[in-house]
């Protein structure tokens, strides 16, 4: 397994050897600050692009092919545009939280980023509480979405927004538990921690029944909490012309546009990181000259595949299914997978005590 | 039905009897016509139970309106003219508490004329704006631009309603209702919104999620076809039957010309026949199938559209090779058809029905057995037996309340009656069972198409007509079966080489009264749902 | 300047004409290279990304939604991204009649379009009025409403010809300038200007 923390390591000492410490520190974060910044709008620009491309082909046409080669250029076509668009100035709206809401969702959504696994030692931080810390900066995003459904003095953005608070408050109940079941097999919060524990076999494999009984339950919930299809009810298109941000343009529009894809990303680099083992290749136990091979290649591109294979499932759902109701949507929650949750988390731990896992 | 006409005769010895013997046509004072309207719905020998349409006339001397009843349980067809001279201030008394769907009919008659229903709770312009000056169908309106000019400030709105009570002494008042409750958190959806169709708008109260009342508005499309048609010869007036309901083209020309014919008794030949009905049901299968692309595109499964667009455009690949156009495609004309088929027109249509079996297949297992699809649908909208009747909902939406409505069985045209199909019909009356019965139609216009594709007779498509064609003085009204319901057309004429009078009864006026109906109660997504499932194309409601 | 879209050649459009007219008066005066560089990036951007208003009134919507499925497929030019609220789109197809009744409505979504807007009148009811041109409640063409880019005539217009025009609208949007009012600008304020909606 390469280990990126040499190389962070050697810039860091490289760094510490001309310049004080908090000269240092300072640095570090402005040149990972930066970093971060454009692996986000690079990823947010494939993404935008993966999903008109994969919802193409199950549409049986081609998708862009026009722009650049391939129609690869089609969104950084799209993000120009969005850029310089005019933002449309409103009567009677409340201005600094009409101006507040897509900074907010934006960075909820960035915010997670940073303890997204990408490698080993390729991590901005690592807390011990770390799959913690992104339960609760991506549930900063719903504020966003309510501020701006509640700002914009409008009556479509303002049910979109209800309910938005109402999908996402639930389903992160949902999330939470899925996760909790998870991290009891870990035995740890860390990110870093998760990953290395499943040094010998990823947890959908390890933990069996319970672990893909929860992983069933958080791409439901993780669907549900990116507000797309067939959760989409905050900004359901045939209902609620865009829901939330309908009265959003330009470059405001764009960062709910772009916040959207980043959360799918970021819900299933969580789902790759709890039950199919991060930045882990895949090992099985026993098979020395197996896993020798697959730790060739490099944790990055596995992590990224992972992400990106599990993001399909999200978006084929959206392309095949229709959208649910408001109540059918927060029966599904209550009645059936909170329950079947908590019964988990309780075989789950049932299974650790009993060293029934693998 | 000679004791239809001498029932009536005895119970009503004032009223004139004149018409066919299918088609006999009444006519009666003001002061008696409502409890003539209560006989005739109430009594076990007659029960007309549905009102087709009503026709507002200006005769110049007077003013008054054809009400055409239909009887879902005899089969018989009736008229009923009402009449006043006032044209001041022109009163007729108001059937919308006997037959739901004769509120919007009469707000129509009284945007187009002027005619007031003593007794309608809602008196209001249907199609045109509340400060329109004038009633466009008298025959003295004033066309001058200036009245009603082109104007970019915002539509005027009243919150308000005007409804005319008779008082115990005989003596009509005016009185204002307010639309909805003060206090009701009423959002508006539409005309532009992409789930109403096209330009329909609904104000909607909510509370919460839950829909109070919806408020139509219509308009928004609505281009004074039947106006333009008085001033038009009776072949120039077919072209506007491709632009009301789009989906419906060949339809709604066969219905014209068909009364058209009539009235001037041409016979056309069999080929030409067997050519309109092919076209007919090849729309139908075009139709329903965009509906189920729509419909699931509402509900949020986008990429079903995409696979019934598909069938559609190869219908629409064999109705080009013949007609010449993918949608306005003016081909049945008084006397036949424009052109002869295409070469490979039967080759063509043998391959659509082999492939859609399968197409149908692939929906069902794509959409119809889907979990929430079937959680969306079912028991969403339920539309009763009676109700339907009374609303008026025919077609597809009203045979899935269980309602036997389908033209093409009851009242058989052209070749209908030697054709072997069913009439689907279910019982659930919800959103499901609308989507079933359109799926099902498809595959039984698949049955029709399979008789008739190798069986098309030699002969000429198109026969001689006069070069001007004039009808002779009387009055038509025929209803055929349109992909969406039943679509009447009345002529009336005065000798000359144009209508008098062309109403065109469109099937989608009723779809959109019976929202308010069935929504009440359900959720703002229900909504969509609904409206999705009834089907209605704003054009051809607002003509 | 040749001005194209890709995959069309230049020789292949009609108006070429009136394309170099706008060409010259674009670069009537010279222009700053920094400036002109800058021009042409954002012309890129617009002109490869125009996202169209879902609004229809009548049949040649229906030609619309055939333009996005599978078998013309407006995806391959990056159109496919209708929004439904007109913040947030770049121009509107007014696909069908406007009748005097929904002039108002039209005009506010219009008004609610975010700049740089644009509009292709397609079918000639929206040119002209049409079939229905001699009705008492329609609009005689939506030229005396919003000032028009791209007219595209037919009864519907064929997908095909929807294409070309909103190929031969990314043209007009690549000889603008976004520094300066050249081309567009300042016709549509003068139009703007002669047809003022009163505020309320």
């Amino acid at each position: 397994m390469q280990d990126f923390s040499i190389i962070t390591n050697w810039i860091h000492n490289l760094l510490a050897s001309f310049m004080p410490g908090w000269l240092t520190v300072t640095v570090e974060c402005l040149l990972v600050g930066v970093g971060l910044l454009l692996v986000y709008s690079v990823l947010a620009l494939f993404y935008i692009l993966y999903e008109r491309k994969l919802c193409a082909w199950f549409q049986c046409r081609l998708g862009p092919n026009r722009v650049g080669p391939w129609g690869l250029l089609q969104s950084v076509a799209d993000m120009f545009k969005i850029l310089i668009k005019e933002l449309i100035e409103l009567k009677h709206v409340d201005r600094f939280l009409f101006a507040l809401a897509p900074y907010l969702v934006i960075i909820a959504s960035m915010l997670a980023f940073s303890v997204m696994p990408w490698g080993r030692g390729l991590q901005v931080v690592d807390f011990n509480i770390g799959i913690f810390f992104l339960l609760a900066v991506s549930s900063i995003g719903v504020l966003g979405i309510l501020l701006a459904g509640w700002s914009s003095n409008n009556k479509f953005t303002l049910i979109g927004a209800m309910r938005s608070g109402a999908q996402m408050v639930s389903y992160e109940l949902s999330i939470g538990l899925s996760v909790l079941t998870m991290v009891c097999l870990a035995g740890t919060m860390s990110v870093e921690g998760i990953v290395m524990a499943q040094y010998d076999g990823w947890f959908i494999f390890k933990g069996h029944i319970p672990a893909i009984i929860a992983f069933v339950i958080y791409m439901i919930a993780g669907t549900a909490e990116t507000n797309r299809g067939p959760f989409d009810l905050p900004e359901a298109e045939s209902e609620l012309t865009a829901g939330y941000h309908t009265e959003y343009s330009g470059i405001h529009f764009g960062f709910f546009y772009l916040a959207e894809y980043l959360n799918l990303f970021i819900v299933s680099g969580v789902a790759a990181l709890l039950f199919f083992g991060g930045w882990m290749p895949l090992h099985v136990p026993g098979w020395e000259g197996f896993n020798e091979v697959m730790d060739y290649i490099p944790g990055l591109v596995w992590f990224i595949l992972k992400a990106f294979t599990l993001s399909a499932i999200i978006i084929w759902f959206k392309w095949t299914f229709p959208r649910l109701r408001i109540d059918q949507l927060l029966s599904l929650e209550w009645k059936y997978l909170l329950p079947i949750n908590l019964v988990n988390l309780v075989l789950m731990v049932a299974i650790i005590v009993l060293g029934w896992h693998f | 039905m000679a004791n239809i006409k001498e029932k009536i005769a005895q119970l009503f010895p004032q009223a004139t009897i004149e018409g066919t013997e299918e088609q006999p046509l009444v006519s009666i004072a003001d002061a008696q016509w409502r409890s003539l309207a209560k006989t005739l719905r109430d009594d076990a020998d007659l029960q007309y139970d549905y009102l087709v349409t009503i026709v507002g006339m200006d005769w110049t001397d007077s003013l008054g309106c054809i009400y055409y009843l239909m009887s879902s349980k005899h089969n018989t067809m009736l008229g009923v003219k009402v009449a006043t001279t006032d044209r001041q201030k022109p009163m007729l008394h108001s059937v919308a508490d006997i037959w739901a769907v004769g509120c919007l009919y009469e707000r129509e008659v009284y945007d187009f004329y002027g005619i007031i229903f003593i007794g309608n709770p809602d008196m209001r312009r249907l199609f045109l704006n509340i400060d329109w000056v004038g009633y466009p169908l008298r025959k003295d309106y004033d066309e001058n631009p200036e009245l009603n000019p082109v104007s970019i400030e915002n539509e005027r709105q009243s919150d308000t309603t005007d409804t005319y009570v008779e008082d115990d002494k005989g003596n009509v008042v005016k009185r204002e209702v307010n639309v909805f409750e003060p206090g009701d958190f009423v959002v508006n959806i539409g005309p532009q919104h992409p789930a109403t169709h096209g330009v329909l708008r609904f104000r909607t109260a909510v509370d919460g999620e839950e829909i109070k009342k919806i408020d139509v508005y219509m308009g928004y499309i609505h281009r004074g076809v039947e106006k333009l048609c008085e001033n038009l010869t009776y072949p120039q007036t077919l072209h506007f039957m491709d632009r009301l309901d789009y989906f419906s083209a060949h339809n709604y020309h066969h219905a014209l010309c068909r009364v058209i014919e009539k009235a001037a008794g041409i016979q056309i030949s069999r080929r030409a026949e067997v050519i309109r009905v092919m076209m007919d049901e090849l729309s139908r299968i075009a139709s329903h199938c965009l509906f189920i692309g729509t419909y699931c595109m509402d509900l949020g499964a986008t990429t079903m559209l995409f696979y019934t667009l598909r069938v559609r455009e190869q219908i629409l690949d064999i109705m080009e090779k013949t007609c010449g156009a993918r949608m306005t495609f003016n081909y049945d004309c008084i006397g036949g058809v424009m052109q002869d088929l295409a070469p490979d027109f039967q080759a063509d249509v043998k391959a659509l029905i082999a492939v859609l079996p399968k197409n149908i297949k692939e929906y069902n297992k794509v959409f119809t057995g889907n979990v929430i699809a079937k959680n969306r649908m079912e028991g969403v909208g339920v539309l009763s037996r009676e109700d339907a009747i009374s609303y008026a909902v025919t077609g597809p939406s009203g045979r899935a309340s269980g309602w036997a409505c389908d033209m093409r069985k009851l009242r058989p045209y052209s070749i209908y009656s030697e054709l072997d199909f069913n009439e689907v019909v279910a019982t659930e009356g919800d959103s499901m069972a609308r989507f079933k019965v359109r799926i099902a139609e498809m595959e039984e216009s698949a049955k029709i198409l399979e008789q008739l594709v190798d069986n098309i007779p030699d002969g000429e498509y198109c026969v001689k007509v006069p070069k001007v064609l004039k009808l002779p003085a009387g009055r038509w009204f025929e209803v055929t079966e349109g992909c969406r319901g039943a679509f009447g057309v009345y002529i009336e004429s005065d000798g000359s080489t144009k209508p008098y009078r062309l109403k065109l009864a469109t099937p989608c006026l009723p779809l959109a009264g019976v929202v308010d109906h069935i929504t009440r109660g359900s959720k703002i997504a229900d909504l969509i749902t609904i409206g999705g499932s009834l089907d209605y194309i704003v054009p051809d409601m607002d003509r | 300047m040749e001005v194209t879209t890709k995959s069309m050649p230049y020789e292949a459009f009609k108006d070429n004409e009136y394309i170099e007219g706008l060409v010259k008066e674009l670069q009537d005066g010279g222009v700053n290279v920094v400036v002109g560089t800058f021009d042409k990036l954002i012309n890129w951007g617009r002109s490869n990304s125009i996202w169209p208003l879902t609004f229809a009134t009548s049949c040649c919507g229906i030609e619309f939604v055939s333009l996005g499925a599978a078998r013309f497929d407006m995806a391959r030019f990056g159109w496919e991204v209708a929004r439904a609220s007109p913040r947030q789109a770049d121009f509107m197809m007014v696909a069908g009649t406007i009748v005097n009744r929904m002039v108002p409505v039209f005009r506010r979504l219009y008004d609610q379009l975010a700049e740089p807007k644009y509009v292709i009148a397609c079918g000639s009811c929206a040119i002209s009025g049409g079939p229905f041109r001699k009705s008492y409640h329609v609009a005689k063409g939506i030229e005396g409403i919003v000032p028009v880019d791209v007219f595209v005539p037919g009864c519907p217009p064929r997908p095909e010809a929807m294409i070309y025009g909103i190929m031969q609208l990314s043209r007009k949007i690549k000889v603008e300038r976004f520094f300066g009012g050249v081309n567009r600008k300042q016709k549509r304020e003068d139009f703007l200007n002669s047809h003022p909606v009163e505020d309320k």
